[in-house]
């Protein structure tokens, strides 16, 4: 490529994947939302509604992206919408690096470290055992690496 | 009307990790997610600096809920965070899925640690 050919900007001609993202971002935000009014957790507790709706996320996320790259040829807008919208805006790292530093800071350091190991082990089990039933159950075969 | 504010946060924040992470990931060769690195660490500096301002009361509801709950929970990401780890461990990167679990923790925790005593030294 040209060195001195300007890279196109990264909103351009996306308007379409933006407005997909946005509106699916709000939705899996009201959503979070509303995960922490049903389930109030109080300072300095063990932040189980963050933790399970990061891990209900990251499930979803793997369900998702086996439908999406194994499965379905669907449309363009689909998983901006619902991967980088609902399922971003849904789950939160902010939150739980926060929280994390909240614990410690209010002396309970081994709650602050069991939510970190906690979360982080739930998560990444959470994406790869669902990825893998979904696959089971639509008698995939492994993705090739 | 509360959960406006969160509505409209997000909706400022979910674009914006988009084009965050199209913008980074274009500008390295490597199979690193600087891009979701990058929106992790930035959304949890906001939100340590946010967190610190409701603390010391410089910061009311309204603005958590509209910059923490909307604009930092919808830039920052777990599920593409854990996706993006699982990819580079069953695609054989499995050294890069370690160090992206390092490295997204240490700068997270680094930077919510960050803002937040950046916002007491500012406000109280």
């Amino acid at each position: 490529m040209d060195e001195r050919a300007p890279r196109p900007l990264p909103w351009q001609g996306e308007w379409p994947v933006i407005g997909a993202v946005a509106v699916g971002g709000a939705l899996g935000a009201t959503a979070r939302y509303a995960a922490g009014l049903l389930w109030p957790t109080p300072e300095a507790a063990f932040p189980w509604t963050t933790l399970v709706v990061n891990v209900v996320g990251c499930a979803l996320m793997g369900i998702l992206m086996v439908l999406i790259t194994e499965v379905w040829t669907g449309h363009r807008l689909l998983r901006p919408f619902l991967g980088t919208g609902i399922l971003g805006g849904f789950t939160t790292f902010s939150t739980y690096a926060v929280d994390i530093g909240r614990l410690a800071a209010a002396g309970r350091l081994p709650l602050a470290l069991a939510y970190l190991a906690g979360t982080l082990l739930a998560a990444l089990s959470a994406v790869a055992l669902a990825g893998a039933t979904t696959r089971a159950l639509l008698g995939l075969r492994r993705r090739p690496a | 009307m509360n959960w406006l504010l969160v509505v409209a946060g997000a909706m400022v924040g979910a674009p914006l990790r988009f084009l965050t992470d199209r913008f980074v990931q274009a500008r390295h060769d490597t199979v690193f997610p600087w891009g979701t690195w990058t929106v992790n660490a930035v959304g949890s500096l906001i939100l340590g600096l946010l967190t610190g301002a409701v603390a010391t009361g410089a910061a009311g509801s309204h603005t958590q809920l509209l910059l923490g709950t909307g604009l930092c929970g919808a830039l920052t990401t777990y599920s593409t965070f854990s996706y993006e780890t699982l990819r580079l461990a069953t695609d054989g990167a499995r050294r890069y899925a370690a160090l992206n679990i390092v490295l997204s923790l240490a700068a997270g925790l680094t930077a919510a640690g960050a803002g937040m005593a950046l916002a007491h030294a500012l406000w109280s």
